[in-house]
């Protein structure tokens, strides 16, 4: 019996819709009718990725039956363009760099179009509550909002563009795919006859399993191919970030070490994957006591066998004697803090798929090679492991990583690529996979809970004189990017500061939670937490304003560092803290004068800086950049993943910029590890410094080699006409095509036991301010401003950097006031809480360019410096309304109402 | 699901639901059913069952029926928000717009969200101030529970297997009355409560002829302040606010969970409850509806 179709009208298109009328409207419009521009973030209406309209209304499609769609005029993002208010939007979101890495879009847009046709001009409020259902991890919110408040002026035409040049606000180049919904993500492309995966995973723990004989479960489901285990890899049954710890199991061998361990994969068709039940699996478990203290883990039994007291890593870093120089102090200060797991919370959940290609003509089994479509922020570490997980040589492995909606860190870890290699190979069949918001969150790397000692002293002018810190920080299961953050800690604990005596140790503990990798900062936002809040204790006990505490003690030019590295260029602090110095002190009025009306709601404002180190800690980490002119034209071949930070956009000025040309007149090649080289992983602030530099060198390379050619002196114009490259004027002859190549990797030292070295060729530095309110009687808190000093060096696209800067405080804000990740508690994103549009003030962004002489026109990088300032500022300024000491992130009411108490107490 | 049905009529729905094999999935808004089943899948626990949809009954009306107003079980959250009703709704409506984003209260309906019977069910303190009724119809006739006997507990409800929620009636209050909804939660908006209350006024002559107060996420099922109700009897609404005291909050259990702890609910309980009525008895005054 077949059921009639269901007659659904998309875009004013009718579709006749063969389904299940149970069927949600995201399925429908992405599967049945290949509409794959409404996104899913959640499939439970948490995040408003799949907003469309239907009937006018905009609605999460993910929770609409098709039966209810059915006969409704159902609006999407692929049909914005044609509607004079969506193309508005669209104009206007590419215009104010309100679209980062995409994901989020299609539902802003959607979102925003009814309040547009019903309130051509609507003010913020009206704004924010139209999209105050969408969650968005990228941009912040500000630049959304302003881009819905500015749509009335796009109506007509686009804005007039700026040519590109370094400095100028060029919109995002690989833009308009996003604010049209054609950009592919994880989940948006896989081959037609894709088989489907779907991981199986442990919900405890810790506990042994068996798995029995799978082959009357697969009789019992036709269509399900394979019940894929442990003893089906291939090649080596473990990945990991680090060449010499691959300890993280494609597929668990008889013992899971945390609840979303993966045991085994079900492939098969999609229809016979999701009918299977888990328990109808034959699999035994015995539950194991967990071990999910960090403190009792180092007292505890071993999780892996090689990391004695379940220590993965120790960093430290010692200059002189701090003991003795926090007994000579005049003032000290000590306090203990404490963090969450923070869950990265990209709207785009992993996804991926994989095909075995034979070479063309046939040719041997052996020369078969392995494709991976997948979301990502490190292409060649994917082919790594994927080459590992098969034990294929890499040059058999081809990673293209998708469109990425959004990253943060969590992307740098493989998820779905080493299974979906395994299943297409041993299936030889492409198979994709597409993760839930559940299992994502169960299953992917947090942000490490921290647990820190710290102390501090300063003489009786407030100078500095010797600071000590000890981190306890809880890695999880499994290795992930642990020692990366035991090791960055301990050289950036003490802040951009001049701190004569110095003793930091951040240890990496392994627990039975899950794996905790790198997450925007790689540990150094927990560590900025407890050292601006003693810098608030010692100014306080010096009788000195908080701001100019910090500026005393702030590093400059020609300062050493704690790791003995003189700074010779590029410290931008003192100028961030000066140009903070007017909005503090007229913040601080303000507050003081709302506070002497009385009310139960008292105002704050609280100050915090930061420093980053560019790049990874004393390791080489190089990136390399090719652009070629041929027949085509200019083609500039970009390893370097952009996960909506912009470095598709920032390296192609600055190629552009160097080369002559303008971006206008540049082909791209997008990473793609078959057609770019390696540009590194997107991670560590580190695309625009280090791969700008490789871009810019390129370009420089290319440029020589023209103008040896047309025999033109260095300043010599370069125009392209009809394709042809002209010199001054001249067109230039090609017999070959010409190539430049820039390769660079950021001079360091590595460290030694002590930490002494030169970790990073280059750091970013940066200042904060927070305004807000607490509310005495509940413990909320309002936030009502922040106001951003970030030293970039140079600033190459100055949306994209205020994109990184609000975004980044969003996420601040987040880890401040919210965000609090408990295994099987908060696995979605209702329970596990983010900021909305709501919970981000207004943000002023003070860009400060101190030239980095080694970076690209003078770059450094933003994208964690961003977020490391912003929750203590936040504390900062509760403890100055309230008088309360914050010493538990996130602060929620209840924590917060604790230490108001504890304070008047 | 083959069994899947969507009914034109109620007569038709009760008929396929007394007729059902299997009982079957009672859907309308689909928004506390399909995020459930997102769980379910994930974790490989989802079962499907047969769906009956009830969005085609033709019950999204909100009527008045002279001494009381029935909403339909079709009414959505952002009907009833942008309906013209009397003040007496003002509470119910605040939190119409506090329920997840405008998605969800374009889609979500009100009686849905009964029906879920979850402790931090936006709809259920407003309603039991408005002493609601819920009917539910089954082809063995009609009948009315009001709200405080509709809901069981954490998740169960006194729906049988072969009724289905076709209304809320809300009787209407005699005289001047005022009516508010206050929530806290950890952000602005797509917020589950960390406790929420709200609150009727009937005034007469310038004194509280009758009160009725309810606190949600405190509970298993949100409760009224009867003692309390009491006390503000004969009061003027000014005075109102300094007369709730801890003691009055005796019918709540608040827990310790992810957004708090038992001992801050019972205390933010008692706080959003003086403001609610502080703001109650300075009508004009009261802005918005949101509490933190």
């Amino acid at each position: 019996m077949s059921a009639p179709p269901f007659a659904l009208t998309v875009n004013g298109a009718p579709h006749a819709v063969v389904a299940p009328p149970d069927q949600r409207l995201t399925a429908v419009l992405r599967e049945e009718l290949g509409l794959t521009g409404t996104k899913v973030g959640c499939d439970a209406g948490d995040c408003g990725a799949c907003t469309v309209l239907l009937a006018g209304a905009p609605a999460c499609a993910c929770l609409v039956p098709l039966a209810q769609a059915a006969g409704q005029a159902v609006e999407t993002v692929e049909g914005l363009a044609a509607d004079p208010w969506g193309a508005a939007l669209q104009r206007a979101f590419l215009a104010h760099g309100a679209a980062q890495c995409g994901i989020c879009t299609p539902g802003m847009l959607m979102a925003a179009l009814p309040l547009l046709r019903a309130s051509p001009q609507p003010d913020e409020g009206a704004a924010m509550d139209a999209i105050g259902g969408v969650l968005c991890r990228c941009t912040g919110y500000r630049k959304i909002l302003e881009a819905i408040q500015a749509a009335h002026l796009f109506r007509e035409a686009e804005a007039p563009s700026s040519a590109g040049a370094v400095g100028e606000r060029l919109p995002r180049v690989d833009g308009p795919a996003r604010v049209t919904g054609t950009a592919l993500f994880g989940a948006d492309a896989a081959p037609s006859d894709a088989l489907w995966l779907k991981p199986i995973r442990s919900p405890h723990a810790h506990a042994r399993f068996t798995l029995g004989d799978c082959a009357p479960l697969l009789a019992r489901h036709p269509g399900l191919e394979r019940v894929l285990t442990a003893a089906d890899i291939p090649g080596r049954n473990g990945f990991g970030v680090y060449p010499d710890i691959k300890d993280q199991p494609v597929f668990c061998d008889g013992l899971v070490r945390y609840r979303g361990d993966c045991i085994a994969a079900l492939v098969g068709s999609r229809e016979a994957v999701e009918a299977v039940r888990f328990e109808e699996l034959p699999l035994t478990w015995e539950v194991l006591p967990a071990l999910t203290d960090p403190s009792a883990a180092l007292a505890g039994p071993l999780l892996h066998d090689r990391w004695a007291e379940n220590v993965l890593a120790t960093g430290r870093l010692r200059a002189g004697d701090a003991e003795a120089a926090l007994a000579a102090s005049a003032f000290t200060a000590a306090g203990e803090y404490e963090t969450s797991f923070v869950e990265h919370a990209y709207i785009e959940p992993e996804a991926g798929w994989a095909q075995m290609v034979r070479p063309e003509g046939g040719g041997p089994e052996a020369s078969d090679r392995i494709e991976v479509f997948a979301t990502t922020q490190a292409p060649y570490m994917d082919l790594d492991e994927v080459a590992g997980v098969l034990g294929i040589p890499q040059d058999r492995v081809r990673i293209i990583p998708s469109a990425c909606g959004g990253g943060f860190g969590g992307k740098l870890d493989v998820s779905v690529q080493p299974m979906l290699a395994v299943a297409a190979w041993l299936l030889r069949r492409p198979v994709r996979a597409v993760w839930s918001r559940p299992e994502s969150m169960a299953s992917s790397t947090k942000r490490h809970p921290a647990r820190i000692a710290a102390r501090a002293g300063c003489d009786a002018e407030g100078r500095l004189t010797g600071f000590a810190f000890e981190g306890l920080y809880d890695t999880g299961a499994y290795a992930s990017w642990g020692p990366t953050v035991a090791g960055r800690v301990p050289v950036q604990a003490m802040g951009p500061y001049r701190v004569p005596a110095v003793a930091t140790r951040a240890r990496a503990i392994l627990t039975h939670q899950p794996p905790s990798g790198a997450f925007r900062g790689f540990g150094v936002p927990q560590a900025a937490i407890a050292q601006e809040a003693l810098w608030d204790r010692l100014a306080d006990a010096a009788g000195l304003d908080r701001l100019e505490f910090r500026l005393r003690n702030a590093l400059r030019a020609g300062d050493a560092t704690a790791s003995g590295q003189v700074l010779t260029h590029s410290v931008g602090l003192v100028a961030c803290l000066e140009a903070l110095r007017p909005r503090w002190h007229a913040l601080r009025d303000a507050a003081a004068s709302r506070n002497a009306g009385g009310g139960s709601r008292r105002h704050g404002v609280g100050i915090a800086c930061m420093w980053y180190g560019i790049g990874n800690t004393g390791m080489s980490n190089p990136s390399t950049m090719r652009v070629t002119l041929g027949p085509e034209g200019v083609t500039f071949h970009n390893g370097a993943v952009d996960i909506g930070q912009g470095s598709t956009t920032i390296l192609l000025q600055i190629l552009a910029e160097a080369l002559g040309l303008p971006p206008r007149d540049i082909h791209l090649v997008l990473y793609d590890t078959d057609l770019t080289f390696d540009a590194g992983k997107t991670s560590a602030s580190r695309q625009t410094f280090v791969s700008g530099r490789a871009a810019q060198d390129a370009a420089l390379a290319l440029r020589r080699q023209i103008l040896l050619r047309a025999n033109a002196g260095e300043d010599a114009k370069l125009d392209l006409r009809d394709g042809i490259l002209h010199v001054d004027g001249r067109p230039l002859p090609l017999e070959a095509p010409l190539e430049g190549i820039g390769r660079f990797d950021p001079p360091t030292v590595p460290l030694d036991a002590d930490g002494q070295g030169v970790p990073y060729a280059t750091y970013g530095f940066a200042a904060q301010l927070a305004a807000l309110s607490v509310d005495m009687e509940l413990g909320t808190v309002h936030l009502e401003r922040i106001v951003a000093a970030h030293d970039v060096g140079r600033t190459i696209n100055p949306t994209m950097v205020e994109g990184q800067i609000h975004g980044g405080i969003a996420q601040g804000i987040g880890l401040a006031l919210m965000e609090e990740y408990l295994p099987g508690r908060t696995e979605n994103l209702h329970d596990y809480l983010i900021p909305t549009v709501g919970d981000v003030p207004a943000i002023e962004c003070l860009l400060i360019e101190d030239r980095e002489p080694l970076g690209p026109f003078g770059a450094k990088g933003i994208g964690e410096p961003a977020l490391v300032p912003t929750a203590p500022a936040i504390f900062s300024a509760i403890n100055h309304a309230t008088g309360a000491w914050i010493t538990r992130a996130p602060a929620l009411p209840h924590r917060v109402l604790a230490a108001i108490r504890e304070a008047r107490r | 699901m083959s069994g899947d049905r969507k009914p034109a009529s109620l007569a038709e729905a009760l008929s396929l639901l007394a007729g059902a094999p299997e009982a079957p999935l009672l859907l309308a808004g689909g928004t506390d059913v399909y995020p459930a089943r997102a769980v379910a899948e994930a974790w490989g626990r989802y079962a499907p069952r047969p769906v009956l949809d009830l969005s085609g009954l033709g019950l999204a009306g909100i009527e008045d029926r002279g001494d009381h107003h029935r909403i339909g079980a079709g009414v959505t959250w952002a009907a009833l928000r942008d309906a013209p009703l009397p003040p007496w709704f003002d509470g119910l409506r605040q939190a119409a717009r506090q329920v997840g984003g405008v998605q969800v209260q374009a889609r979500g309906t009100v009686l849905g969200n009964l029906c879920n019977a979850s402790p931090a069910a936006d709809g259920v303190p407003p309603l039991l101030t408005l002493e609601a009724e819920v009917e539910l119809a089954s082809r063995r006739g009609t009948r009315r529970l009001p709200l405080g006997a509709f809901i069981l507990g954490n998740r169960r409800t006194a729906l049988a297997p072969d009724e289905i929620a076709t209304a809320i009636l809300v009787p209407k209050p005699a005289g001047e009355t005022r009516s508010a909804f206050l929530k806290l939660g950890a952000r602005s908006y797509l917020v589950i409560s960390i406790a929420m209350v709200a609150g009727l006024l009937e005034i007469d002559s310038g004194r509280i002829a009758a009160a009725r107060l309810a606190i949600g996420a405190c509970s298993p099922v949100a409760q009224r302040l009867p003692e309390l109700e009491a006390a503000l009897i004969g009061a003027r609404p000014e005075e109102a606010a300094a007369l709730a005291a801890p003691e009055h909050l005796a019918p709540l259990s608040p827990i310790d969970d992810v957004r708090a702890t038992a001992e801050y609910r019972r205390h933010a309980a008692l706080v959003l409850l003086r403001r609610l009525l502080a703001g109650l008895a300075a009508p004009q005054a009261q802005g918005g509806s949101q509490a933190a």
